[in-house]
């Protein structure tokens, strides 16, 4: 059997918005995956810091505080210089679709706004994960 | 039930409250045995105040029409004051940014990318006159929504009051200071329950001395709905809460008809219309009835219980967003028949930005309309009587009882916090919400409902540029060179040395204002008397 998908749950930076992002938790613990839940307040070394330690395939990042450009850039800088760009970043929250463009570029993958069903982002993340997986062992 | 038979599909299921309240397809006078109209509803005026405070309700004055309102700088959230009083607009109210929130200086490497997003960066003093620019205090009520630091911007305030030569005793308005429902709900605190209660009660004391019209306390459902809760959950937790500063205070020696009557309180105010209703109503008569019989106050007005509301911001969608005035609009009038005190419109781009003008604008605009073209100011609690909204009171007021014993025997809401109660409690209730929504036995008009390909609305949309956080870092830096150093640091000392003691916090908390000491210095400086919060783990 191939090995749980593990995802790491955090909200950088101050936003205390957190009810979303418990939700999220629950749902991806009920489809099986391996959940890291470092929750509020957290700054972006410590976001990457657990990644990389906890050897995670996806972070998924609640902002709902308007700060996500820095945080996300910050995070994804830390990810590149510590060697660990594997790690699909992905979130949600109040990011208007000028600034979910900007993410995109930036090398963020999808960003999950308000009303999204929580099955949504399961399936996405399911799928990228199969597609990853079957990438590799086509390198092999 | 017999419905189901007959109709088709969707099949017709048990109804339910926006609560989970189970519900019967209509109510009568057998529903309402127990209850007692001179008891229980009594009139308008009188105990325990289910039809309103007033006997006259909106007809002498309308609730105060207060638009939340703060982003970027001092500067631009002055100009948007400007344009909301020249609106109509009739009380102020003041959004900080998280920085300011949490007590660091928007220099502070945790304020990076957040100073002026979700509202105004405050660091000093300067920042507040410039905020208040060209408004008089004296001549307006201001609302301050702020909790752990609450004591030093209310610093701030009185210093700005001062400073454009008004008495204090002229001031009123609200701090918002609930820090309990910061550990329950909305998360940004910076000491722990004992240090941030003692700091509490020294606002209430020394507003009580010395500002008879302010309220230093605005105990707040607000945030615990929005986390998720239900309208009995919001309603019981924030009573609670209320309660347990009435302790405080005669735990430090107070009388509670001293302090009593400034108490006020902030509800949420959700879509299920009747059940909003009935949720204020018995707010006031579980708080009557407490404050009379259990905390013995013998002054009439230490049984108000007076409330703001604030629309769902929660009940907003990102979809279709023009649907969110007529949501807005239903919440808001809930408030006014509930009997709110002042009210809060949500602007219809909530989901996506903070309120662009013309967003701001339809949403005050909603509350005159229901003021001035409906009628419905014209009766008091002209609901009053219904059985279905009197055995909805009643129901509310019974659940509350049932959570108020749970909370006594966990110990009180400080233990119940740190047992997770709450938490637990709170994201149970969430998560039902969701998966019903998921489950569509919810349905949420544009989300999962009535769905359109293409938007035929596009709101435009406030942006915040970093230039925001620049500017305001240049600013700070550019005060700190020019203040009088020895005394900033100075007033800073002495207020250090006041914490470690028994001594009221507040006057030092003014020196330390007046001397252009920052928000992020004084918290320090209270940080490492008092510690910082550290929530349980609950997974």
């Amino acid at each position: 059997m191939e090995r749980k998908i593990r995802i790491l749950l955090a909200k950088p930076g101050l936003d205390g918005h957190d009810r979303g992002l418990n939700i999220v938790a629950r749902s991806f613990r009920d489809a099986g995956m391996e959940v890291v839940y470092l929750g509020l307040h957290q700054t972006p070394e410590a976001i990457v810091r657990a990644a990389i330690e906890e050897d995670v395939d996806v972070i998924a990042l609640s902002v709902l505080s308007g700060a996500h450009t820095t945080l996300f850039k910050k995070i994804l800088g830390l990810l590149k210089r510590d060697g660990a760009k594997h790690i699909l970043v992905t979130g949600g929250g109040i990011i208007s679709k000028r600034d979910q463009k900007e993410l995109a570029e930036m090398g963020v993958s999808r960003i999950f706004g308000p009303g999204t069903p929580v099955r949504e982002s399961v399936e996405y993340i399911r799928s990228w994960f199969i597609k990853k997986n079957e990438e590799n062992r086509k390198k092999r | 039930m017999s419905r189901k038979k007959t109709q088709e599909k969707p099949s017709l299921k048990e109804v339910h409250s926006l609560s989970g309240i189970s519900l019967k397809p209509f109510y009568d006078s057998n529903d309402l045995r127990s209850w007692n109209p001179a008891r229980d509803l009594s009139e308008p005026g009188k105990f325990p105040f289910t039809r309103g405070l007033y006997p006259e309700g909106y007809l002498k004055k309308p609730w105060t029409m207060r638009q939340f309102a703060g982003f970027g700088t001092a500067k631009e959230t002055n100009q948007r004051f400007h344009f909301l009083l020249e609106s109509g607009q009739t009380g102020l109210s003041t959004a900080f940014d998280l920085p300011t929130l949490m007590g660091y200086d928007s220099d502070h490497e945790r304020s990076e990318g957040e100073v002026g997003k979700c509202g105004v960066a405050i660091d000093s003093l300067e920042d507040v006159e410039e905020l208040y620019s060209g408004i008089r205090l004296d001549q307006i009520s201001t609302s301050m929504t702020i909790n752990g630091p609450a004591a030093i911007m209310f610093a701030f305030y009185v210093a700005c009051a001062e400073k454009q030569g008004c008495r204090i005793r002229d001031l009123h308005g609200t701090l918002q200071n609930d820090i309990l429902k910061e550990y329950i709900a909305q998360r940004t605190w910076i000491f722990p329950p004992g240090p941030s209660l003692r700091i509490i009660v020294d606002l209430i004391k020394f507003t009580t001395k010395h500002m008879p019209d302010f309220n230093p306390v605005s105990v707040s459902g607000y945030h615990i709905r929005e986390a998720g809760a239900t309208a009995i959950q919001e309603l019981a937790f924030t009573l609670m809460d209320g309660f347990t500063y009435v302790e405080e205070c005669r735990k430090a020696g107070l009388e509670v008809d001293d302090f009593a009557s400034r108490i006020s309180f902030f509800f949420n105010a959700h879509l299920d219309f009747l059940e909003e209703i009935a949720k204020y109503r018995a707010a006031r008569r579980i708080w009557a009835r407490h404050m009379k019989h259990v905390y013995k106050a013998k002054n009439p007005r230490s049984w108000w219980l007076r409330f703001h509301a604030q629309t769902a911001g929660v009940s907003l969608t990102e979809q279709q967003p023009e649907n969110n005035i007529i949501r807005t609009a239903i919440e808001a009038l809930s408030a006014v028949f509930g009997g709110c005190q002042s009210l809060h419109t949500n602007s219809l781009d909530e989901t996506i930005a903070l309120p662009s003008k013309l967003a701001a604008h339809i949403a005050l605009r909603t509350q005159q309309v229901i003021a001035n073209e409906t009628g419905v100011t014209n009766v008091v609690d002209p609901l009053g009587g219904s059985y279905y909204l009197e055995w909805l009171t009643n129901k509310m007021e019974e659940e509350a009882e049932i959570y108020f014993k749970k909370i006594r025997d966990l110990g009180g809401v400080v233990s119940a916090i740190e047992a997770g109660f709450y938490q637990k409690e709170i994201s149970d209730a969430a998560e039902r919400y969701q998966r019903e929504v998921e489950e569509k036995k919810r349905i949420v008009v544009g989300v999962n409902q009535f769905q359109m390909e293409k938007e035929i609305f596009k709101p435009p949309i406030l942006e915040i540029t970093h230039e925001t956080e620049l500017t305001q870092i240049r600013k700070l830096k550019a005060l700190r060179k020019r203040r009088n150093h020895r005394k900033a640091v100075q007033t800073l000392s002495v207020l250090g040395k006041a914490a470690r003691g028994k001594a009221n916090l507040i006057p030092y908390l003014i020196d330390c204002a007046k001397a252009y000491v920052t928000l992020g210095e004084i918290a320090d400086c209270l940080r490492s008397e008092f510690g910082e919060y550290i929530p349980p783990s609950i997974v």
